[in-house]
């Protein structure tokens, strides 16, 4: 169908919004509320339009594209409503911005500056608010909330956590846990997809750079290193470089010259997963253990399972994260074999996560008292770092990780997508079971950015049920049929954030889906290219076993690379 | 104080009914004067919310308070004729010295505010109740006198 947006023709498909048809037609409205795959609020009216026969403006993100539609985006009165709006907002707004953590990549702000509002037109009384920093990965600052109501909807609609919901009413109106508590005693499970929604700088991941800092600057401490599968591949767009574009070899250049003494590649210790968990997969199919087994490499789902779903906690393989694997061994083999005391080692891990934060602070990982990993900084505050020193990305040359933690083969890489732990535990489970890989290794029902991603393997006879799913509502669907019995399903690769961790919630902001499914595809071309793509041929994973660990779930590995879980109140 | 046990009224109502919030909450509060934590995160399970939902619904209506009721329980009528009689004063003045906001309740226990839109006898405006016992021309003046007698009385006990 035909519609026409400022006297233009422009093609619609059903179920177009006005909002979506503009867009693709290159006409940019703004929003605040809007969210990309949920059902419009229309709680913010920034994207009113002007619709021939419509009496008031309407908001277009909610107005359904029809044949012969005449829309005006930015008339006069259309902007003057917007412009409004914004002034309205700030009237009740800090002045903060060159404090603020969003200053420059503010939606507020980029509206404000779009808008012409140059001058206070209203002078109110601001709302008090409290600062609420007790989260080991969130900040609330409440007082920069414009009350869009983002952040509800994706930990309600997508996470089905429902940490967080609007708190009384009128001018008292905020956002908040139940009990206006901190999040830290609330059900939230950190996943941060709140803060990559927030358009403004209510909601922000908890600082570690100048813990970090401090650290490279103390000549005492030899610091450490490690980054995440999906960082290398997501990076890139905090320094304006096309999403999906890969930076591994820059951004290790960019890690050293930080000063950090080791740069290490968390797929390492993704690779030491796979060994561990189709060991463990293996040998729960051989011995009648609890099945399906359910990944455990999500810190955010992991919580999830222990508030809402502790009945199924035997399920979930007690194999530690990656981050949490490179922590405990460069704490115990590295420090061995360098000759330091592992009190002298800071241990930082690059993450496209905040619930990487609430891991690395859980008590049970480390030991003698001592954290395996003492700094977690997600990909936005790396790149923040990098810039802070001066490092233009774009412009360094490559340089590959450090031995004995470098290597990694691409089947750890595909950590950073939904479905990726599923295809390389595949990989590894097969040569377990039957003495070779196989020869075809790509998993197409497994990629991909489905909520939900089945697939049938048949390994030596045995038929193993796998389902991949991302985003917590859909991980609760699967849950709910486990509940309800369902029986032929034997693995569940779950990752809390819809896509997996390239979509995580410490990600560039720039995340739509085009920019996600980028992400994603840069790593199955690291795949397709790659010449090593098993882990269990991961050479430095063998040595490392044959130096230390001994073998899969070996006495030293279930001491340094296994863990346990809590049953939690499923409070608030 | 023992809280009353909610289970019995809980079980009235149909598990995930999410239509029954507001009569759960209504009725809870009826049985123990207040919506305790334990209440509202027993009611979400029971309906199937989270409990920040629970709240939420519960915080945008008056009528839910979340601290158990004082020893005296005062209601400052802010209805029109007691607003035109400066009601807004008085309240201001109890706010003052029990040091607590409207749907608090004292440190101490002694003492818990609430504003009532009306409480139906606008001839003795400026009102207050203290456990449903009306004061009639409730200046700030009257009910700082009062709030000093009711202290003293207590302290006597
Ligand atoms: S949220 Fe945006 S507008 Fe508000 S202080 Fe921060 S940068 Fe400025
Ligand atoms: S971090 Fe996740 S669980 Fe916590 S409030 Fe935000 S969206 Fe909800
Ligand atoms: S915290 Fe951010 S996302 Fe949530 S309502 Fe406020 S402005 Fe919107
Ligand atoms: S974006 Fe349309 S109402 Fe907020």
């Amino acid at each position: 169908m035909t519609l026409e947006i400022n006297g233009r023709k422009v093609e619609a498909q059903h179920g177009d919004t006005v909002l979506g048809a503009a867009r693709r037609a290159g006409i940019r409205i703004p929003t605040l509320c809007h969210y990309e795959g949920l059902p419009p609020s229309g709680a913010c009216r920034m994207c009113v339009v002007e619709v021939e026969g419509q009496r008031g403006l309407v908001p277009s993100c909610a107005f359904p594209a029809a044949a012969g539609l005449k829309v005006q985006t930015h008339s006069a009165r259309a902007v003057d409503a917007r412009r409004t709006l914004v002034e309205l907002l700030l009237a009740n707004h800090p002045d903060d911005c060159l404090y603020c953590a969003r200053n420059n990549e503010c939606q507020l702000q980029d509206l404000a500056a779009q808008l012409g509002v140059r001058r206070r037109h209203y002078f109110g009384g601001r709302t008090p608010a409290r600062m609420d920093v007790a989260s080991p990965s969130i900040v609330r600052d409440p007082a920069k909330c414009i009350l869009c109501g983002k952040c509800v909807r994706v930990c309600e609609e997508v996470q089905a956590v429902g940490a967080i919901d609007f708190i009384g009413r009128g001018s008292k109106t905020r956002i908040g846990p139940a009990f206006d508590e901190g999040l830290n005693v609330s059900s939230c499970i950190n996943c941060g997809q709140c803060v990559a929604v927030c358009p403004v700088g209510a909601l922000i991941e908890t600082r570690a750079i100048d813990e970090v800092r401090a650290a490279l600057a103390d000549p005492k401490q030899i610091v450490v290193v490690q980054h995440a599968p999906s960082v290398s591949v997501s990076l890139a767009e905090e320094f304006g470089l096309k999403p999906g574009t890969d930076v591994d070899g820059p951004f290790v250049t960019a890690l050293r010259r930080l000063g950090f003494a080791w740069v290490f590649d968390t797929a390492f210790t993704a690779d030491l997963t796979i060994m561990e968990e189709a060991s463990e997969l293996a040998h729960r199919l051989a011995h009648g253990g609890v099945l399906p087994m359910m990944t455990s490499c999500s810190p955010g789902w992991v919580k999830f399972v222990e508030q809402f779903y502790p009945d199924l906690l035997p399920n979930l393989s007690t194999c530690k994260s990656p981050q949490q694997m490179l922590g405990a061994v460069v704490k115990t083999f590295l420090a061995g074999r360098i000759g330091v005391d592992p009190d002298r080692i800071f241990s930082v891990a690059i993450m496209p996560c905040t619930a990487k934060k609430f891991e690395a602070g859980r008590p049970e990982m480390g030991r003698d008292g001592r954290q395996d990993i003492d700094a977690v900084l997600t990909t936005r505050e790396a790149a923040e770092l990098i810039r802070m020193y001066g490092l233009d990305l774009a412009a360094l040359p490559p340089d590959a990780a450090d031995t004995p933690f470098g290597e990694r083969t691409s089947a750890g890489k595909l950590f950073g997508a939904s479905g990726g732990v599923a295809e390389a535990a595949l990989r590894t489970a097969h040569y377990l079971l039957t003495g070779h890989t196989p020869d075809d290794l790509k998993i197409q029902a497994l990629r991909g950015l489905d909520g939900i991603k089945e697939y049938r393997a048949t390994v030596a006879g045995t038929e193993i049920g796998v389902a991949a799913a991302s985003g917590l509502g859909n991980a609760r669907k699967i849950l709910e049929q486990i509940r309800a019995g369902r029986k032929d399903l034997q693995f569940i690769e779950v990752m809390s954030c819809a896509g997996g961790c390239v979509a995580g919630g410490g990600q560039p902001r720039s995340a739509s889906p085009d920019a996600v499914r980028a992400r994603m595809h840069a790593l199955y071309v690291i795949d397709r290219d790659a010449a090593v793509r098993a882990s269990h041929e991961n050479p430095g994973v063998q040595r490392l076993y044959a130096e230390f660990l001994e073998k899969p779930l070996s006495h030293k590995s279930h001491e340094l690379l296994h863990t346990r879980y809590e049953r939690r109140a499923p409070v608030m | 104080m023992i809280a009353p046990d909610i289970e019995p009224i809980v079980a009235r109502y149909h598990a995930g009914r999410r239509d029954a919030l507001i009569p759960l909450l209504q009725e809870v509060q009826t049985s123990c004067g207040y919506l305790s934590r334990e209440a509202v995160v027993r009611i979400g399970q029971h309906l199937r919310l989270p409990a920040s939902k629970v709240y939420g619904v519960a915080t945008f209506y008056n009528q839910f308070r979340f601290q158990p009721l004082g020893r005296y329980h005062v209601q400052v009528c802010r209805g029109t004729a007691c607003h035109v009689k400066k009601s807004q004063q008085t309240l201001t003045a109890l706010q003052r010295t029990l040091n607590i906001k409207p749907g608090q309740t004292s440190r101490d226990g002694l003492f818990s505010l609430e504003v009532v839109a009306c409480l139906g006898a606008c001839g003795l405006a400026p009102l207050v109740a203290v456990n449903g016992e009306f004061h009639a021309g409730a200046t700030p003046d009257v009910v700082n006198r009062l709030v000093r007698n009711i202290r003293k009385e207590a302290k006597v006990k």
